[in-house]
């Protein structure tokens, strides 16, 4: 076959719209995170209490969901730049997903304490 | 009238003779009315006329003499001699293949241009003398129309180094946001669905190298930017 140039994916939109938001979300939650860390007692037993609290957990599990999507899209971002040949990019967007993937769920095991 | 002396350090390289490029320092003599770097480089092609380089219409309009000056590309007929440091450093378009010394063979970077469909596309039967636009509409081109295609955005933009042949690159989407913005032109839709790819459009990181160099002042990371935009307001 000859050694065509292709294009036109069609996609792309949702991926570059979802680093913005995510970005977004870790902003905010890093700032509210000083915030709390400033007014709750600075000990073992004040951050485990804060911690506890499901409304914390939610946001920190969804923070942490928005972090392994911004790092999906960044790092294949860096697979796309600069790796050329595709059987290397698949391999290696196959390996940042399944990384991702198991970061997360052990993000949900720490979280929820199980 | 009075001479001054300036230094250059030029790329050299000729395919024919050369197994590999060189800088090769060379000085010249300008006059007092030789303001501009062309003017010197045309002084220089004159003491040695196996250097090579393009150049058309010495006013910044024709866009040929684009190179990297001191290591930032621009136009040697806008570029003053007081401004730059000597010895002046002057070096090909990055990432084009070289044709000679600073002559660079854009085939890739017109390929892109013309992958975004550089021309009105508007299917309804054209009315007796032309197609109208309110002052308003028109002036949604202003910053667009002005570019020149000299590629010294392109050629600044890293994207556009490792991936030339699928990122349209910064002059070829400011190209693309032209006829998207044009009011006589119909296919908004298709131009949006062919940049929508993570190459052609998403490879910009809008680092703004494009912004900095253009010797026209034009500012194609906004246009990308508008691009966009559009896409999400269709998607969202």
């Amino acid at each position: 076959m000859v050694n065509r140039n292709v294009v036109g994916a069609h996609y792309g939109l949702r991926d570059w719209v979802m680093q913005r938001v995510t970005a977004t979300i870790m902003v905010i939650y890093t700032v509210a995170l000083a915030l709390f860390l400033l007014t709750i007692p600075s000990s073992y037993a004040g951050w485990k209490d804060f911690f506890a609290q499901t409304w914390v957990q939610v946001l920190t599990q969804t923070t942490l969901l928005a972090v392994f999507l911004h790092v999906w899209v960044g790092i294949r971002d860096v697979w796309m730049d600069y790796i050329k040949p595709v059987g290397l990019r698949l391999a290696l967007h196959v390996f940042t997903i399944v990384w991702l993937v198991s970061c997360f769920i052990y993000s949900v095991k720490v979280v929820w304490g199980l | 009238m009075t001479t001054q002396t300036v230094q250059f350090r030029v790329y050299r390289y000729n395919p024919d003779q050369d197994a590999k490029p060189y800088m090769q320092d060379i000085s010249v003599e300008i006059d007092s009315t030789d303001r501009k770097l062309l003017d010197a480089l045309v002084k220089l092609k004159v003491k040695d006329d196996t250097v090579s380089f393009r150049r058309s219409c010495r006013e910044g309009v024709c866009g040929s003499d684009a190179m990297n000056i001191n290591g930032k590309n621009g136009l040697a007929c806008l570029t003053d001699i007081k401004d730059l440091k000597q010895p002046i450093e002057l070096r090909p378009l990055p990432g084009l293949p070289v044709v000679r010394d600073l002559i660079v063979d854009m085939t890739q970077f017109f390929k892109q241009y013309h992958s975004i469909k550089p021309y009105v596309i508007n299917d309804t039967p054209p009315p007796e003398r032309e197609r109208m636009q309110s002052p308003e509409d028109r002036k949604e081109l202003d910053g667009l129309y002005e570019c020149i295609l000299c590629a010294c955005c392109s050629t600044s933009c890293p994207s556009f180094w490792w991936n030339p042949d699928k990122f349209v690159g910064p002059a070829g989407l400011l190209a693309a946001y032209r006829f998207i913005a044009d009011t006589r032109d119909t296919a908004t839709n298709e131009r949006l669905d062919n940049l929508e790819d993570p190459y052609r459009l998403f490879r910009c990181h809008t680092i703004m190298n494009c912004v900095d160099v253009c010797p026209k002042g034009l500012n194609p990371t906004k246009a990308i930017g508008k691009i966009k935009d559009l896409m999400v307001k269709r998607a969202v």
